[in-house]
């Protein structure tokens, strides 16, 4: 069975919902900048947040540039390198509608870290077809890397130390937009 | 909602909420089955073992085609072609499978309990794919996922299940697993075919098939064994047909317009469905096989992705 999770308090605050919607902003900008404008890019983004960010991002896009670009649902569970470490897996689906053949697929989560889920989304990727690129977009790297893993578009890096944890709270699943450092209750 | 369990014996030991787990995993798990690379590496390093003591085409193959697709390595056992033919007992077979570590053994056999045994003798999870005319859970899923994409929930619907109901593995783990999620369900056949006592599953009986497939969602047709008619249990194979047959005439004369027709296969063409019927619009009998590699894969991947070590 799966160890018993910690709970967690709040720290500190480190994106209110106007900043995150800058950092956001600006994201959509970098990508248009980096690739040329938005011919064949096409965002997935990783089961839960991930998903809800590549949305916000193509939103901006079509904003800035005029370009509706397809956003897909990645779910890595069938990918994970510790599955069967952590109880009995919980599968929601992949749901990707378009070929990602000779796309720029630009990868979306929330959190940075490790970079293992990362990894496993390249492969769930790779086995869907041969897209021309593949480009991380993240909200909030936080480091402690133990793959050799770097974002393309960063909203924010944040220092934080392992025993702590970075929760992302967006409207659509939270109620409200903004990012917190938490830290264990017994501390 | 997590899934704890080590073995999948029978649908009556599940709850409501466990079967909507197993229901959900296929559905997700469906999109495999579109790729161009039909595999993922969920299950890579593990072992399942097919230990068939009974003929099936269906439901091996299916397990087959579901292990593979998860990358875990799968070996097929059947009876025939093996040292069972020497004369070795089933326990003593099942105990020297066991001894080569899989992870997963699925197992049909014609005596009931015989999954159950396996999983009080053996360290490995056990699937039960069919044990006499007991369960066949996996069958059962399968048709709850069918029905569910067909019908968009369970909410109110009516199942009729025709034939055999008395041999049929198939019927009891369909009963109990509709019965949990709310469907009613109406079993009909002739008298010699209906079990004593199956009112107490919480189902309605019919000895008319006119009657029986009116205002139904779902008619489910189960196969006629042949081999009942020796036992004196239907006058002929002529008789059955003419009274309990689905053509296409008492179709439409009976039931719903959008009524779906289900099977479990093999169909016996001509007695217990018409071809017309089999191979009509109203058929969903090859999407129910489509739908078992799904709940295969679920299946195993919940029972050979965790290491729950909960009975």
């Amino acid at each position: 069975m799966a160890a018993p999770v910690p709970r967690f308090r709040e720290k500190t605050q480190v994106l209110d919902e106007a900043a995150l919607d800058r950092a956001l902003t600006r994201i959509a900008h970098e990508i248009l900048e980096k690739n040329g404008g938005a011919s064949d890019l096409a965002f997935v983004g990783l089961r839960t947040r991930g998903v809800t960010l590549a949305q916000r991002l193509a939103a901006k896009i079509a904003q800035i540039d005029g370009a509706t670009l397809p956003v897909g649902t990645l779910d890595i569970t069938l990918y994970r390198d510790d599955l069967g470490l952590r109880g009995a897996p919980v599968i929601r689906g992949t749901d990707i509608p378009f070929s990602i053949k000779n796309k720029t697929v630009i990868l979306v989560d929330d959190v940075l870290f490790t970079g293992r889920t990362v990894r496993a989304a390249l492969d769930a990727i790779i086995d869907l077809g041969r897209p021309r690129a593949i480009q991380l977009a993240i909200l909030i790297d936080r480091g402690h890397r133990e793959l050799p893993i770097r974002p393309d578009y960063v909203g924010k890096n944040l220092p934080t130390s392992r025993r702590e944890s970075v929760a992302v709270r967006l409207r659509e699943h939270d109620g409200d937009d903004r990012v917190v450092i938490e830290e264990p209750e017994e501390a | 909602m997590r899934w704890t369990r080590k073995h999948l014996l029978t649908m009556r030991e599940l709850d409501a909420s466990e079967i909507v787990l197993l229901v959900d995993t296929a559905a997700s798990l469906q999109e495999i089955a579109t790729r161009e690379i039909k595999k993922v590496p969920a299950l890579r390093g593990k072992t399942i073992v097919n230990l068939f003591y009974e003929p099936s085409t269906r439901t091996r193959t299916s397990f087959e085609i579901a292990g593979k697709w998860l990358s875990a390595d799968v070996i097929n056992f059947s009876a025939s072609g093996s040292s069972t033919t020497k004369g070795e007992s089933f326990i003593d077979t099942a105990k020297n499978i066991a001894a080569m570590s899989p992870d997963v053994v699925i197992v049909r056999h014609s005596s009931a309990g015989a999954a159950e045994l396996l999983a009080r003798t053996l360290p490995c999870s056990i699937v039960n794919a069919g044990d006499g005319a007991h369960e066949h859970p996996t069958q059962a899923l399968l048709d709850l996922l069918t029905i569910r994409e067909k019908k968009a929930h369970f909410d109110g619907l009516h199942v009729a299940i025709v034939g055999d109901i008395a041999h049929s593995r198939v019927a009891r783990s369909d009963i109990h697993g509709m019965r949990k999620l709310g469907v009613t369900v109406t079993v009909a056949g002739p008298p010699t075919l209906i079990p004593p006592f199956v009112q107490e599953l919480g189902v309605k009986v019919s000895y008319r098939l006119e009657d029986a497939i009116r205002d139904v969602d779902v008619i489910m047709l189960l196969r006629l064994q042949h081999e009942r008619m020796t036992n004196g249990l239907i006058p002929s194979l002529r008789e059955y047909s003419r009274y309990w047959g689905l053509t296409l005439d008492k179709l439409a004369k009976h039931a719903r317009p959008d009524v779906l027709i289900m099977h479990p296969g093999p169909v016996n063409r001509g007695i217990e469905l018409a071809p017309e019927v089999a191979d009509g619009p109203y058929s969903v009998i090859l999407d129910q096989v489509a739908k078992g590699v799904a709940v295969r894969m679920g299946v195993l991947l919940l029972l050979a992705g965790s290491k729950a070590d909960a009975p």
